[in-house]
Formats: structure tokens, sequence, C-alpha cells
């Protein structure tokens, strides 16, 4: 199962590698890592997106808030939340092929950031499908490169059912 | 009024109420050392290496419950320090490791001594610190001597870059600690606990497996009420000898691959089984998927992640041992149960097994059985002695025929496994308890890993004890490999060399020597009567004698192996005299 954990730490040099090297350590598994300071300049948030069983999953919260800079773990598999990442695609159609390429991007509400002779650069947004659904609609039309910013996950005010 | 880090330092050492140090000079740690010089509260204990430093605090620390501490110089002199961090760590044991570093400005520059120590051992440590600034420097060592001591213990570093030591600030001590991020749990959950009541209280064939976390919560005798008003028999972890009396009739000794036969038959014929302050090492389970098929288990650790870590748990209850157990103490007097009746055949089935396979080993009149010299220890010592041990057939000998009633009498590299450990951990025992009889259970391939130490012990005049049990091989493994590789003993062979008597005498220690098991009391009596220096006694023993019982990698803890009449013929290999 893939679990996105959000962790609270310390903004002290050498927490991201305490952190990194706990999931190197410990042989757990990281997809993605973002980390950024909050409100708080003392502290920093990471989103982990890491897979896992259940057993799996436990330990690395449970390892993660051992870590005395950790103040606060939440797996958000149990959180109702919204999940964001970012990606720079760097495609360069054919002639031929731009203009339904400039109306892919824009159906998926991609922004074009840089453009050269032969490629255009999107930024685009989304959660973990919109991004696959893009990447995989573009692929025909020759990606050069990309480069993903890594997941970033916050969770949904509770809303009273009524 | 401003004075300087070095001050500051020593001032705090003082203030944590730290009277022993175990260190090694250097470059970058001159200026700390210079201050010890004219300090009367604090002594330095001088090892004759780092590591020696290391495990001596470490003795010093299991023995006393107060947590050890080493200054070391850096570099060569911090990486020497790791193995001894990563043994305390895998035991939980409190230590506060000061390494100088080279000067903040020079730090990344592959300076002269420089080593990213504190990169090195931050996957060792339960946490470390770099100081940068000398301002943090007496709130860094309040939270170090603090994590260090509190929920599970463990080693804690704290580099010390030589401008840190060497500026001047005033000083300001923090009465208060707090981290945000590290806050242990001490009490059970209450629900919990009265489940575990309920449980126990249900069962008819419960088994208490009890462990280090025992000892490191001064939990003894709790878990001994515990035991005696239910009536449950208890097995202890190689960690947690001495957490409950070895002689007690409700005893069955250790489990595990080298446990005895009654408790693991026991472990794997209960129907719960309460783990309390052990952390279910591979050691012990042997293959998890067939480990205490019948039983429910609860599991009481104060550290989350050691449960379900191996194996399944039915009720988990995180929080400080004595408190947990006074917890449910309280609810099972209340129950006022009829604990004998209930546990009658129980405990005549174990008293059975207990018969049916002691721990036993043949004795011989012409050769010297190493199990011999061990009982013999004890009978001498009358069970009193502390006792550190080597890592090998040495330690588990120790842990199988020597009884331990106490807690903090059983001094041994449990999780690391790290020969050369027994030797400075013995030294630091006896700084810690001056009176007490300190005794080393050692193998002559482990003993070489520390030996330059018997120079600190003969310098400061400790009357340490070293039983060498001489079988000329790193037995352990020559009997993985009599057992499992054919008898090919590769590169095992040690042969009698050095002569230790000899070695002891060099450093102006006493060196025996016993060839015959009818050498070995006397041996033993002259040795203890030695209380101005180190001792030692160099036994010559059979080096074809294997510990048994024995679980082989992979297996079921009941699927023990026991020892066959020698039935083959002549060894192609000499045997060593
Ligand atoms: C050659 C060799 C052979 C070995 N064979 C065996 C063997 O046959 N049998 C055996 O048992 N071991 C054996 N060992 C040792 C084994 O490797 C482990 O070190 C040992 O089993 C761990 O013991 P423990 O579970 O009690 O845990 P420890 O390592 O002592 O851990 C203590 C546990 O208690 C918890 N704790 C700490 N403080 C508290 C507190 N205040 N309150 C609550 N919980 C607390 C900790 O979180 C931890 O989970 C062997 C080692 C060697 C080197
Ligand atoms: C530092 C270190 N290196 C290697 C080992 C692997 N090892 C475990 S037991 C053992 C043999 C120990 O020999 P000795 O001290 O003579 O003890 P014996 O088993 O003969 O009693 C070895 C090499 C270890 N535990 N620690
Ligand atoms: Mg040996």
């Amino acid at each position: 199962m893939r679990h996105t954990i959000s962790v609270l730490v310390e903004n002290k040099f050498g927490v991201l590698s305490r952190v990194s090297g706990l999931f190197s350590g410990r042989g757990f598994n990281i997809e993605s890592l973002s980390v950024g300071e909050t409100i708080d300049r003392s502290v920093s948030l990471m989103t982990i997106v890491t897979t896992g069983d259940d057993q799996i999953v436990e330990q690395i919260t449970k390892q993660l808030n051992k870590l005395i800079d950790v103040i606060k773990v939440v797996d958000f598999m149990d959180v109702d939340h919204v999940e964001r990442e970012m990606v720079l695609i760097k495609v360069a159609p054919r002639k031929n092929d731009k203009s339904e390429f400039l109306k892919l991007a824009e159906i998926f509400r991609g922004r074009i950031v840089d453009s050269g002779p032969a490629t255009f650069t999107v930024e685009i947004t989304g959660d973990e499908k919109k991004i696959a659904a893009f990447i995989e609609l573009v692929r025909p039309y020759g990606i050069k490169e990309f480069v993903r910013t890594g997941k970033v996950a916050i969770a949904r005010e509770g809303v009273k059912k009524t | 009024m401003k004075i300087s880090g070095a001050e500051i330092l020593i001032e705090c050492l003082k203030r944590e109420g730290v009277k022993h140090i175990f260190g090694y000079p250097g470059g970058v740690v001159l200026n700390i050392f210079d201050v010890l010089y004219d300090e009367k509260d604090i002594e330095l204990i001088l090892t004759r290496h780092e590591q020696g430093a290391v495990h001596a605090a470490d003795g010093y620390a299991r023995a006393s419950g107060k947590t050890g501490v080493c200054i070391v110089t850096s570099g060569p002199g911090a990486t020497n320090t790791v193995t001894g961090i990563a043994t305390a760590s895998m035991d939980s044991v409190p230590l506060v490791v000061f390494s100088g570093q080279v000067p903040t400005m020079l730090i990344g520059n592959d300076a002269f001594q420089e080593a990213d120590i504190v990169g090195i051992t931050r996957p060792c440590t339960k946490h470390n610190y770099l100081v940068k600034d000398i301002n943090d420097l007496a709130r860094t060592v309040r939270e170090a001597f603090h994590i260090a001591s509190t929920g599970r213990p463990g080693p804690v570093l704290i580099d010390l870059p030589k401008d840190v030591t060497t500026g001047t600030a005033e000083f300001k001590w923090p009465e208060q600690v707090s981290i945000r991020g590290y806050n242990p749990t001490y009490h059970g959950n209450k629900w919990m606990i009265r489940q575990a009541a309920q449980m126990i209280a249900k069962s008819k064939k419960p088994v208490i497996m009890a462990g280090g976390g025992v000892i490191l919560s001064g939990a003894a005798k709790e878990l001994r009420e515990l035991a005696e008003i239910a009536e449950i028999p208890v097995t202890t972890t190689l960690m947690g000898l001495g957490g409950f009396p070895g002689s007690h009739k409700l005893s069955m000794g250790m489990l595990g691959m080298h446990g005895t036969y009654y408790a693991n038959k026991a472990v794997q014929d209960a129907d719960l089984l309460i783990g309390i302050g052990v952390r279910f090492d591979d050691r012990v389970t042997g293959r998890t998927s067939a480990f205490a098929p019948g039983a429910k288990i609860i599991h009481i650790d104060i550290d989350p992640t050691s449960i379900r870590k191996n194996v399944r748990v039915d009720l988990p209850v995180v929080g400080d041992v004595k408190n947990v157990l006074r917890d449910i103490l309280k609810v099972i007097r209340e129950q006022k149960g009829q604990w004998e009746a209930v546990r009658k055949s129980w405990l005549k089935q174990i008293d059975a097994w207990k018969k049916e396979k002691p721990l036993s080993y043949t004795f011989d009149k012409k050769i010297i059985k190493p199990e011999f010299v061990v009982e013999k220890i004890y009978e001498i010592s009358k069970g009193k002695a502390v006792i550190c041990t080597e890592v090998g057939q040495n330690q588990m000998w120790a842990a199988q025929f020597y009884k331990y009633d106490e807690p903090r009498k059983w001094l041994s590299s449990g999780g690391l496994g790290t020969m050369g450990y027994g030797f400075p951990a013995a030294i630091g025992a006896q700084i810690a308890c001056p009176g007490k009889l300190v005794v080393d259970i050692a193998g002559d391939g482990s003993i070489q890993m520390n030996i330059q130490e018997l120079a600190t012990a003969v310098v400061n005049r400790l009357p340490v004890k070293v039983a060498i049990l001489n079988n000329g091989y790193l037995g352990m493994v020559r009997q993985w490999q009599e057992l499992f590789f054919r008898e090919r003993y590769s590169h095992t062979r040690l042969d009698t060399v050095p002569d230790f008597v000899k070695v002891a005498e060099a450093y102006g220690a006493v060196g025996l020597r016993a060839v015959k098991p009818s050498e070995v009391e006397p041996v033993i009596r002259e040795a203890f009567s030695i209380k101005d220096r180190p001792v030692f006694m160099d036994f010559i023993v059979d080096w074809r004698e294997k510990v048994f019982p024995m679980v082989p990698a992979g297996a079921a803890i009941d699927e023990m192996i026991f020892d066959e009449e020698e039935k083959k013929p002549a060894k192609k290999l000499k045997a060593v005299k």
C-alpha cells in the first residue's frame, strides 16, 4: 500500500539526514520526499510517500516518532486530505502536433512556462492521477525530460455533516 | 562572569552528578583535559584505547544505573568509540560521549583529524549533537543527559568543536529541559492494564518472558511479586538475567537459541506469553512464524517501536515496566484468584521438563570443562559477583551455569555481541562498585580485543578478575563449523598464544593457570583473595566442548539439538592440550 506521511520536524541542520538515514538504514522505501518551512520558522514539514504493508508502515511511523527532532507524524491514510504535486515537463512536439499539444496542456490546466524553437516546458499541478494521466497523454508527443517536486499533502478542514 | 567552554562543560558534568569519566586525550580536547587537571570532584580514568573507554563507561552504567561518560579527541579518537557506542545502543545503555572536533571554521575542509562523527554515529546513538555556539553548550549537555537516561535509555554523543570549548561565555544552567519531540510514555493505558489482568486470570498456561527492560526500569521486585502472586513461571532473555532470581523455583532460566529446554518448551506450549521489557530478538524467537504458536501475547514496553516489530502482539501496553506492573498488580490483587489450583498442572508439567533435560555437561577428571569453571566461580563467589562476559561460548556458559539473583550483576553485550566488551566493562563496573567482586568470564579470542586495558586496571589498582576459558579457538564459530561446515575449521584456530600468565605479569598484574580440574578451585580462590590488582586466570579447557541446547538458525525454538555422545572417531585436528 502507498502511504503519504507528513512529518513535522525541528528546523535544524541534520534533520533531513536523520529521516532519510532512518529509511535507508531500516530498508524502508521512499517514493518521494519534500521538505519546506512552515509558518513557524522553527519547524519544517516533510511529506514522504512510502510503500509497505501495515506492519511496515506502522514501524515507519513509530520509528519516525522516535526521532528526537520529530515533533509530529501523520499518516494521511486515515485522514481526509488534499494532495498535490507539481511537475515540469519539457516536450518537443513535431510542428504539426504543436497546437494539439497546447490544447491538451490547456485541458489539464498546464501552464507553458518556457518555450524554445523546438520545445515547450509545461508546469502541471495536481494529484497523482491527474499527473499520471497527463504524462501518459503527452508521451507520444516526445517528452525530453521532466522533474517532479514530490507530493505535498494537507488535511481537509472537518466539515460537519448535517 | 564569563568562563571558557571547557569550564562550562565540567560545571555541567558536576551538576549532572558525574563522578567518573573514561577518556583519552588529544589535540582538540586539550583544554578540557586542562580543566580536569585541577578538578577534585570528577576523576578521569585514562583507558588505553577509546573503545575501552566507552565499554568501561558502559559497564559503569550497567553496574550502577547511572549514566556513563566519556571524553575523546576528534578523528581517530572519535571513530574508535563507534563500536562501544553501537554496543550501548543495541543494549539500551545510558551514555554521554563527548568527542572533540576541529574548529567550526574548518569543519568540512578535511582538516587534520577531522571525522564527521555526528554523521557516523547517527544510526547508533539515541540522539547526537554538534555544538556550534558556546551559548548552546550548557543546554545541550543538559538535554543529552536527559535523553540518555530517560525513556528507553541509550547513548548520546556531543561533538565539541575546539573553538566552542576554548571560547568564553556566561554560564547559564537550564533548570528545566523541554524537548517538544521527546515525551516517553511512562504509564500504561488503564483499559489495556485491565485487559492484561483478565488475560492473566483466564490463562491456564502462562509464561512471563522478562528482558532488559525489567532491569532498566528497576522493576525486579514488581516482577517477582507478579510471578509469585499469580504463580507464573518466568524465563528471561540474555539481557534479562538477574531481573528475576535465577535460583527461584518459578525461574526457568534463559530462553532462545541457547536457552534451556524447559523454557523453550514452556513458551511453545503456553497459552499466554507476557513479554516484559523484551524486544523479541531473533536469537530469542527462532523462526518467528513458529514462535509461541498457541499463545496470546501481551507485550509491555516503553518503546512503541519494539512492539510488533518482530512478532504479532495481542495486547500491547506502552509504558514503564515498573508502573505497568504495579497497576497490573493492583487489579490482580482485587481478583483474589485461586492461583495455586489453576496453575498446578502447568507448573507440574514444567517441573517434568526441568527433570527431563536439565542444563548439564559431563564432568571429566583429566580435562577442565569450561562449564565446571563457571560453576566453581558461582559456588565460590556465592552468586554475589558482578559477572561480565566476552562474546562466544564463554558468554553462553556464563549465562547458563551462573545463577543471577539480582539485577545489574550480569553485564554482557547481547545485541551487538561485541568481542572485547567484557574486560573494559569489568573495569567500569569495578570503579562503580569498589568493594564488589567483579569477574570477566572471557574467551581466549575476545580477551585479546581489549587486552591493553590491563594497564588501566593495574594503574588504578582495580582487582578485576578475568577467567579466560582458553579453548585455543574462536570457539563459538568453531562450534558452527563443526556442526554445519563438516569440521572445516577455517581460521578459527588460535592455539594457546599468547601466554596469558606472562602477559598479565608483563603488565604488573597477576597471572594464574589451571590445566587440571583439581587446579580450578585453588586458582579461583587465590584470584579472589587478591585485592589490589587485576588477575588473569588462564583455564586450559576442553576445546571440543560445545554450547547446548542449541536451536539451529531458522528452526523453531523447541527444535533444539543436544550434546550427543561423541561418536565420531579420532579427530583429524590435534587437540589443544
Ligand atoms: C552469541 C550470542 C548468543 C545469544 N543467544 C541468546 C539466547 O539464546 N537467548 C537470548 O535471550 N538472547 C541471546 N542473545 C542476546 C540477544 O542477541 C539479545 O541481545 C537479547 O535477546 C535481547 O534481550 P531483550 O529482548 O531483553 O532486549 P534488550 O535489548 O534488553 O531491550 C530491552 C527492551 O526493553 C524495553 N525497555 C527499556 N527500558 C524499559 C522500561 N523502563 N520499561 C519498559 N520497557 C523498557 C526496550 O524498549 C527494549 O524493547 C545472544 C547474543 C549473543 C551475542
Ligand atoms: C568484534 C567481533 N568480531 C567477530 C565476532 C564473531 N564471533 C562471535 S563469537 C566468536 C569467537 C569468540 O572466541 P573466544 O573469545 O575465544 O570465545 P569462545 O567462543 O571460544 O568461548 C567470534 C569470532 C564478534 N562477535 N565480535
Ligand atoms: Mg576461545
